[in-house]
C-alpha cells in the first residue's frame, strides 16, 4: 500500500470521528445551557477548549456566546475543525484513497458530505439544532456501518481503525482535561446540583449516560466517572478501550508486514504507563497531570506512526 | 441553420440531417426496432423518474468533473441521458476495421517520426510540419518504447452524417479521457433497465479495465522481472478527470500515484509504500508530457518525477502513452492522416477525414476568411471545445473577432466545413427529441494486437440544434450499444 494511502485512510477516519465528537460536545453544551441559567458563557468556553478550537474562536470573536460558539464549531470554514470543515477533509481524503475503499464506504462518505453540506449551508437555528446534531452522528454511523460490513480486514482496515482510535482517545482525554476539576474529590461539592449537571454533561459528551447507568446505577459519582472513562475496557470511548484498539491494530500490521517498528513499542508503553493503574492511584498521582501526559503520549504515538509507515516524504 | 457543403457543392439543409433512429426519411431503422417497441409501452412519467434517479446515482458515486477557468473549482455532473444510442453489429464491424487501421498507422507514424522519418524523405509530409511543431518532442528521437508501442490507449472521435458515412473528427493519442463514463453509463443502464438488455443482445464493455491492465502489462520494460507492476499517475484530486483516474486504478487493481509518491531509486521509478520503496514497471500516466519530468521538460512542474525520462530511455519503465505522441493528434497533422494511413499500411484509409483547410497557406486562409460563416475553425493545439468557432451559429461580433485572430496567427488554425452531424433521440419533458452526437471509441494497443471496445463514449449536445458536444461546454453523455451481429 502507498504510504500516502495509509495516511489518507488514517486522516479520513480521524476527521470522521472528530465530526461526531464535535456534535456530541455541542449537544452536551446545549444541554447545560438549557438546564442552567448562570455562567453559560463559561460553559461554552470550556467546550471550545475541549474541542481545541478556542484560540481560533477568540481571534474571530470578542466574546463567547452560545450562537457564535455553535456556529464556529459546526459550520465555520475558518475553523479547520468545524464539522463542515472536517467532513470536507474526510471526503477529500476518501477521494485520495478511493481505490482502497469499497463502493459502499466511498458512497457513504460522499453522501455524508453532500447531506451535511446542505444541512450546514445556513446558520442552524435553535429549533433545528437537535435534528442537525443527530444527522451528523447518524452520517458518521453510516460510514462506520459500511466499513464494518464491506471492508477486508487487512492493512487498509488497520490504518482506518488506528486513525479512529487515536482521535477518539484524544477526544475523551480532552473532555477529562477540561473538566478534571469537577471530578476531584472535594468535601464541599459532593452531590451539589451544579456538580450533578457537570457530571452528566461529561457522560453525555461521550454518549455514556446509558452505559454508566447499567454499570453503576442511578447515582453519579466522580470517581466512578473517571474509572468508567479512563479504565473501563467495555466502554468504547474510554482511554483503555482506545489504547487496546490502537495496540491491536498496530499488532495486525506487525503480523501482516512481518516488521516491528518504533511505534509498536510506543503503543505497548502507552498501555503500560497509563492503563495499568487503579483509579485511586491516578487520583493520587494527580488526574490533571495524568491526562496531560496521556495527551502528549498519544500525540507522539500518532507522529511516530506517520513516520514509520511513510505517510509523507 | 446547419449548412454543409456536399460533394457537388450544393447546400443541404437541416431537414436532411441523418437521425440514427429514423434515418433521413422517418423510417424506423432496424437497430432501434426492439427499443421502439419497448418505448411505446413505457409510461413517460416512469422514464422521467428514472432519468432523475440516474442523476442521483451519478452524484452519489461521485462521477463528477472539475471545470477549469471558474472562480470556484466546483464539481459538476456530466448530464446523462437514459435513451441508449444503438449501433448495428455490421455497422460496427466496418468501423472497427477502419479504427484498427488508423491506430496501426498512428503507431507506425510515431515510430518513424522519432527514428528515420521516412515519410518526410518520401515527400509525403512537409518537413516543417514536424520540425516546427511544438508537439514534437526532440527528447524522444531514437528512443525505443517497450514493445514498440507509442499509443497504448487511443480515442478516435467519430461523427456520422449518413447511413454509411462516418468521419474522423479528431484522433486522441495523448491521454484520451471518458472511458469511465462509458463504463458507468452501461452499469447505470443495466441497473435501471434490465428488461431492455434481455430484449436486445448488447455487446459488453465491462471487461475494458481487465483488457487495459493486460495490455499495459504486455508492454513491460526490459528491466522488468516477474509480474509487471502497473500504476496510474494522476495530477491529484483537484484534476478535472480525477474521478476517472481513481476509477481505472480501482478497477484494474493497481495503485493510483501522484508525483510526490514516486522517486528514482537505483535506476528504477519507485513508489513510496508503507513498507518502503517498490519499483513500478508500467506507468499509465494521466499527466501531460510537459509536466512529466522537471529535469527534462518544464522545470517548474510539481506533478512529475525528476529523472523519469532517463529511466525511460534506459528501459527501466514503460510510460503509457509514450511521451511525444501528441505529434500524431495535432490538428495540423490531422489533415495528412489519409496519406499517413496509406503510407504505412499500403491501403486506402477506410475511415474518412473531414476535409480540412490549413490556414497557414495564404490562398487557403483567404478562402477561409471569405467563407467563415460556413466553416468550423479550430485551434491547432486546442482541445475540449475551447477556442473554436462554429461559423453558422456565431454572432457577427464573434465572427469578426475570429477573423482578426486568423489574420494575426493563421498557422495556429485549421478550418472544416460544418458537417450535418447525425442526431439520436434524447429524453425531454415532451418525449423523445433529436440531438447531435459524436462517438469516441477506445482502442488498446499492445505487442499482442489492437483491441477495440464495442461502442465507446457518445457525447451529445443537449441544446436543441447545438453541435458542441464537449462536456466542458454543456454536453452530456449516453450509453452506446453495439448489438450482436
Amino acid at each position: 500500500m502507498l504510504g500516502k494511502t495509509a495516511g489518507g485512510l488514517y486522516w479520513m477516519f480521524r476527521y470522521l470521528e472528530r465530526s461526531e465528537n464535535t456534535a456530541r460536545l455541542v449537544e452536551a453544551g446545549q444541554r447545560i445551557a438549557l438546564t442552567r441559567s448562570s455562567s453559560a458563557e463559561d460553559e461554552w468556553l470550556s467546550i471550545l477548549q475541549t474541542a481545541a478550537v478556542d484560540v481560533g474562536y477568540m481571534e474571530k470573536y470578542e466574546e463567547v456566546t452560545k450562537e457564535q460558539a455553535i456556529d464556529w464549531m459546526l459550520r465555520d470554514k475558518d475553523n479547520p475543525s468545524s464539522v463542515l470543515s472536517v467532513v470536507g477533509a474526510a471526503r477529500d481524503n476518501a477521494r485520495l484513497v478511493r481505490t482502497a475503499l469499497t463502493r459502499e464506504v466511498w458512497e457513504s462518505v460522499n453522501q455524508c458530505w453532500m447531506v451535511l453540506k446542505e444541512a450546514l449551508a445556513r446558520k442552524v437555528s435553535e429549533r433545528d439544532l437537535p435534528e442537525v446534531l443527530s444527522l451528523i452522528r447518524q452520517r458518521a454511523a453510516f460510514v462506520r456501518g459500511a466499513m464494518h460490513g464491506t471492508m477486508l480486514r487487512n492493512d487498509i482496515y488497520d490504518f482506518a481503525r488506528i486513525g479512529t482510535f487515536i482521535e477518539r482517545a484524544d477526544n475523551t482525554a480532552r473532555i477529562l482535561d477540561t473538566k478534571y476539576y469537577v471530578l476531584l474529590p472535594s468535601a464541599f461539592s459532593v452531590g451539589s446540583a451544579v456538580d450533578n449537571v457537570q457530571w452528566e454533561s461529561i457522560l453525555r459528551s461521550v454518549s455514556a449516560e446509558g452505559g454508566f447507568r447499567m454499570v453503576y446505577g442511578q447515582d453519579v459519582k466522580p470517581r466512578e466517572i473517571a474509572q468508567f472513562l479512563i479504565l473501563d475496557k467495555r466502554m468504547p470511548r474510554s482511554l483503555a478501550f482506545c489504547c487496546d484498539k490502537i495496540r491491536d491494530n498496530l499488532g495486525y500490521l506487525v503480523a501482516d508486514y512481518a516488521d516491528r517498528l518504533p511505534c509498536h513499542d510506543m503503543a505497548d508503553q502507552l498501555g503500560l504507563n497509563y492503563m495499568s493503574h487503579t483509579v485511586d492511584e491516578i487520583f493520587d498521582h494527580g488526574l490533571h497531570e495524568f491526562i496531560q501526559d496521556f495527551l502528549t503520549a498519544t500525540g507522539s504515538l500518532g507522529r511516530q506512526i506517520e513516520i514509520d509507515y511513510r505517510f509523507t516524504v | 441553420m446547419e449548412q454543409t457543403q456536399s460533394q457537388d457543392g450544393q447546400s443541404q439543409s437541416q431537414r436532411q440531417t441523418f437521425d440514427e433512429m429514423w434515418g433521413h426519411t422517418q423510417d424506423l431503422r432496424s437497430p432501434y426496432a426492439r427499443f421502439h417497441d419497448w418505448f411505446q409501452d413505457e409510461d413517460p412519467a416512469r422514464l422521467q423518474k428514472k432519468q432523475r434517479e440516474a442523476e442521483e446515482v451519478f452524484r452519489l458515486t461521485g462521477i463528477t468533473f472539475n471545470v477549469y477557468g471558474r472562480a470556484e473549482a466546483a464539481e459538476r455532473l456530466i448530464p446523462f441521458d437514459i435513451i441508449p444510442r444503438i449501433i448495428a453489429g455490421r455497422e460496427w464491424s466496418k468501423l472497427a476495421r477502419g479504427i484498427e487501421q488508423r491506430v496501426r498507422a498512428i503507431n507506425a507514424f510515431l515510430y518513424d517520426i522519432y527514428h528515420r522519418q521516412e515519410i518526410i524523405r518520401a515527400g509525403r509530409l512537409p518537413a516543417e510540419m514536424i520540425a516546427k511543431n511544438e508537439a514534437f518532442l526532440p527528447q524522444m528521437i531514437g528512443v525505443e518504447p517497450p514493445g514498440g508501442v507509442y499509443t497504448h490507449i487511443v480515442g478516435i472521435d467519430l461523427v456520422r452524417t449518413g447511413d454509411d458515412d462516418f468521419f474522423v473528427l479528431e484522433d486522441n493519442a495523448r491521454t484520451p479521457s471518458g472511458v469511465s463514463y462509458m463504463l458507468e453509463n452501461r452499469e447505470t443502464m443495466l441497473q435501471m433497465f434490465p428488461e431492455l438488455f434481455s430484449k436486445n443482445r448488447v455487446q459488453p464493455v465491462s471487461n475494458y479495465p481487465k483488457m487495459l491492465r493486460r495490455s499495459l502489462a504486455a508492454c513491460a520494460p526490459p528491466q522488468c522481472t516477474g509480474i509487471p507492476v502497473v500504476a496510474v499517475l494522476t495530477p491529484g484530486i483537484y484534476n478535472s478527470a480525477y474521478y476517472e483516474h481513481s476509477f481505472l486504478a480501482d478497477k484494474m487493481g493497481v495503485e493510483l500515484v501522484e508525483g510526490h509518491d514516486l522517486r528514482v531509486i537505483d535506476g528504477r521509478v519507485a513508489m513510496r509504500t508503507t513498507q518502503g520503496y517498490k519499483a513500478i514497471d508500467v506507468l499509465y500516466r494521466r499527466v501531460d508530457d510537459e509536466y512529466l519530468d522537471p529535469l527534462n521538460f518544464n522545470p517548474d512542474s510539481a506533478l512529475g518525477i525528476p529523472g523519469i525520462m532517463d529511466v525511460y530511455r534506459a528501459g527501466g519503465i514503460t510510460i503509457a502513452n509514450a511521451p511525444g505522441t501528441g505529434i500524431a493528434d495535432d490538428k495540423a497533422i490531422y489533415s495528412y492522416m489519409p496519406d499517413i494511413v496509406e503510407f504505412y499500411t499500403g491501403e486506402k484509409a477506410i475511415l474518412q477525414n473531414v476535409p480540412t483547410h490549413r490556414c497557414s497557406d495564404p490562398k487557403t486562409l483567404q478562402y477561409v476568411l471569405d467563407n467563415l460563416k460556413e466553416l468550423v475553425v479550430k485551434e491547432v493545439h486546442g482541445s475540449g471545445g475551447y477556442g473554436m468557432l462554429i461559423g453558422p451559429t456565431s454572432s457577427k461580433r464573434e465572427l469578426s473577432e475570429f477573423r482578426a485572430k486568423l489574420q494575426s496567427r493563421p498557422a495556429n488554425y485549421i478550418a472544416q466545413p460544418t458537417l450535418a452531424l447525425s442526431t439520436v433521440p434524447i429524453l425531454t419533458k415532451a418525449g423523445l427529441a433529436p440531438r447531435h452526437v459524436d462517438l469516441r471509441p477506445f482502442v488498446l494497443v499492445s505487442p499482442n494486437g489492437i483491441e477495440i471496445t464495442p461502442g465507446g463514449l457518445t457525447r451529445v449536445a443537449l441544446k436543441k440544434g447545438s453541435l458542441v458536444v464537449n462536456s466542458s461546454q454543456g454536453g452530456g453523455t449516453k450509453d452506446t450499444w453495439v448489438l450482436e451481429e
